[in-house]
């Protein structure tokens, strides 16, 4: 056999090549379809949303008061509800949060205290919501006298965000190679400055996105906040940000989505739609600030 | 003759991860501005020791150590102020890694992280010690590109700067030039040599004939153990006391 019939064998399709390169275009559009199928049905429900609720969508829906026992009007006092308690939810228990993540991930010794810390937050992130508020409701609005108010509600939420924020925390730390650390230990750097210098600015952008997952979830339950501070109905000023103190009650979207679907007979079609709209565009919303946020991060991310 | 003060004694170290005995009581001393290489087949405990040396053993969660390691007669496991220690100590790991940031800020953390800011000593500290690490020319007109963009062999050397601005009294240099290119090694080898005016050098390496061109002494390690220790000329012209180094160093084991 001449050389060039060797070379010209080796590159001729062989049965094994052909299933081979088979195999490829069949995984690759598996995988397109999969990713598809979970894309598909969010668009459906999007669209059908807000299909569902053009009728009644409007500036005015959003910026008045319901009225007619909820059966007109708009969603004004829920909606700057939701956003009182998620943002005050957010702003307890992120901080807390982060600071317990960079400690047990940081500084901790693995110990059987540091191992029962690890299991408690991965069992408390587990724990169903109702659960939850029913603690709120002994904690923080009995035992605490806060009573039902923004801020046992935004407390009771916080509990429940906290445990998800510092696992995801947790593992946005771990991601930057220990390497990284080693060497500055190796300079005679401090824990502290190679955490503030190193670790968290590559850290960031993951450690945000943890955080930005439990805004939609603090937006969206409906059972902590019903019973530690969220009411049926709360006139406020039509418009008015500042409606609400700190222990007063108040009224959340997801709460009022709930009540006009299944409690007050007689609402339109459109209404409990337009709502399930504005609720979804709160979380959009405050999603967007917080991914603009890491995207801007992330240009300084240097490695 | 008054005997010479040893700058680094280190005498009967055991070192355990967890039940794996990984040095067995080793026991030897390094004079002052000595080029002391340490050679042995992987797993023989030579980055241990390194480790055990500037205290950064403390951070392997189930490492025990037993003995003693002095540097200028002070007993390392009781150091006070543990940052200034490591300080004192440069460390050159054998896999390069340039930390995220830029490459004139690799530098200047940890001269910075102790306190110096003012930007002429640094700019000159800076320059100083990429030109000693001889990687001065290839970036001195982009020292704010990030060290992570280097090559590795860079990168490298970028460690070994990082290592040389906190003016160490021991450079600790382990496996070096495993990244880097043999004319970039010869360069780097020639500046140990002046560096030996200024410090104490620990070279840890698994090029036999670096160690022979460089070190005044070498010690071989083995699994552990210490197997010889004696003047680098008699180690590798195959008259050393114990047949194993001879076997080593001939390259017929390990």
């Amino acid at each position: 056999m001449s050389a060039e019939t060797v070379n010209a064998a080796r590159f001729t399709e062989t049965a094994f090549v052909r299933r081979k390169q088979r195999n490829e275009v069949v995984a690759k559009a598996v995988f397109l379809l999969m990713t598809l199928a979970m894309v598909l049905p969010l668009l459906l429900i999007v669209g059908f949303l807000v299909y569902k609720a053009w009728p009644a969508l409007s500036v005015g829906f959003f910026l008045d008061l319901p009225r007619n026992g909820m059966r007109e009007g708009g969603i004004w006092p829920a909606f700057l509800g939701t956003i009182y308690l998620v943002v005050i939810s957010l702003v307890l228990a992120a901080p807390i949060g982060v600071m317990a993540a960079i400690y047990l991930n940081e500084y901790a010794k693995e110990s059987w205290f540091t191992r029962i810390i690890h299991l408690a937050v991965i069992n408390l992130a587990g724990v169903p919501s109702i659960v939850h508020a029913l603690f709120g409701l002994g904690a923080f609005v009995l035992f605490a006298g806060l009573g039902r108010s923004v801020l046992a509600a935004s407390l009771t939420l916080a509990v429940m965000t906290l445990p998800v924020i510092i696992a995801s925390t947790k593992e946005a730390l771990s991601a930057v190679p220990v390497s990284f650390r080693e060497a500055c230990w190796n300079m005679g750097v401090s824990r502290w400055q190679t955490i503030w210098r190193i670790v968290l600015p590559n850290s960031i952008s993951g450690v945000l996105t943890g955080v930005i997952l439990q805004v939609s979830r603090a937006a969206g339950e409906t059972a902590p906040i019903m019973f530690t501070g969220v009411v049926f109905y709360r006139a406020v000023e039509k418009g008015d940000l500042f409606a609400y103190g700190l222990l007063d009650q108040c009224m959340a979207l997801a709460m009022h989505l709930y009540t006009i679907s299944t409690q007050v007979p007689g609402v339109p079609e459109a209404v409990p739609f337009a709502t399930a709209v504005a609720l979804l565009s709160v979380v959009l919303l405050l999603n967007a600030i917080s991914i603009g946020m890491r995207i801007y991060l992330r240009t300084c991310k240097k490695w | 003759m008054v005997a010479q003060p040893s700058k680094l004694n280190v005498d009967s170290l055991t070192v355990w991860y967890g039940d794996k005995q990984v040095l067995n009581g080793i026991s030897f001393d390094i004079k002052p501005n000595e080029i002391f290489s340490v050679i042995g087949p992987a797993q023989s405990g030579k980055t241990t020791l390194l480790r055990v040396i500037n205290r950064t053993i403390d951070f392997t969660p189930n490492a025990r150590v037993r003995g003693l390691v002095e540097v200028d007669g002070e007993d390392v496991a009781h150091v006070k102020d543990i940052y200034g220690f490591r300080r004192r100590i440069g460390m050159v790991a054998p896999l390069p890694v340039g930390l995220p940031l830029s490459i004139y800020d690799n530098v200047a953390f940890a001269p910075r992280s102790f306190g110096l800011s003012k930007r002429e000593e640094l700019d000159e500290l800076v320059e100083r010690c990429l030109t000693q690490a001889a990687l001065w020319d290839e970036v001195k007109d982009r020292l704010n590109t990030l060290g992570t963009k280097l090559s590795g062999g860079q990168q490298q050397r970028l460690t070994i700067a990082r290592a040389l601005s906190h003016q160490p009294e021991i450079l600790c240099l382990d496996e070096f030039s495993i990244a880097i290119d043999p004319v970039t090694t010869m360069k780097i080898e020639d500046v140990l040599k002046e560096l030996r005016q200024d410090m104490t050098i620990i070279l840890v390496t698994n090029l036999i004939q670096q160690a022979r061109r460089l070190a005044d002494r070498t010690m071989f390690l083995l699994n552990g153990d210490l197997i010889e220790v004696d003047d680098t000329e008699k180690m590798f012209s195959g008259v050393a006391r114990n047949p194993k180094t001879n076997a080593f160093v001939a390259g017929t084991f390990g």
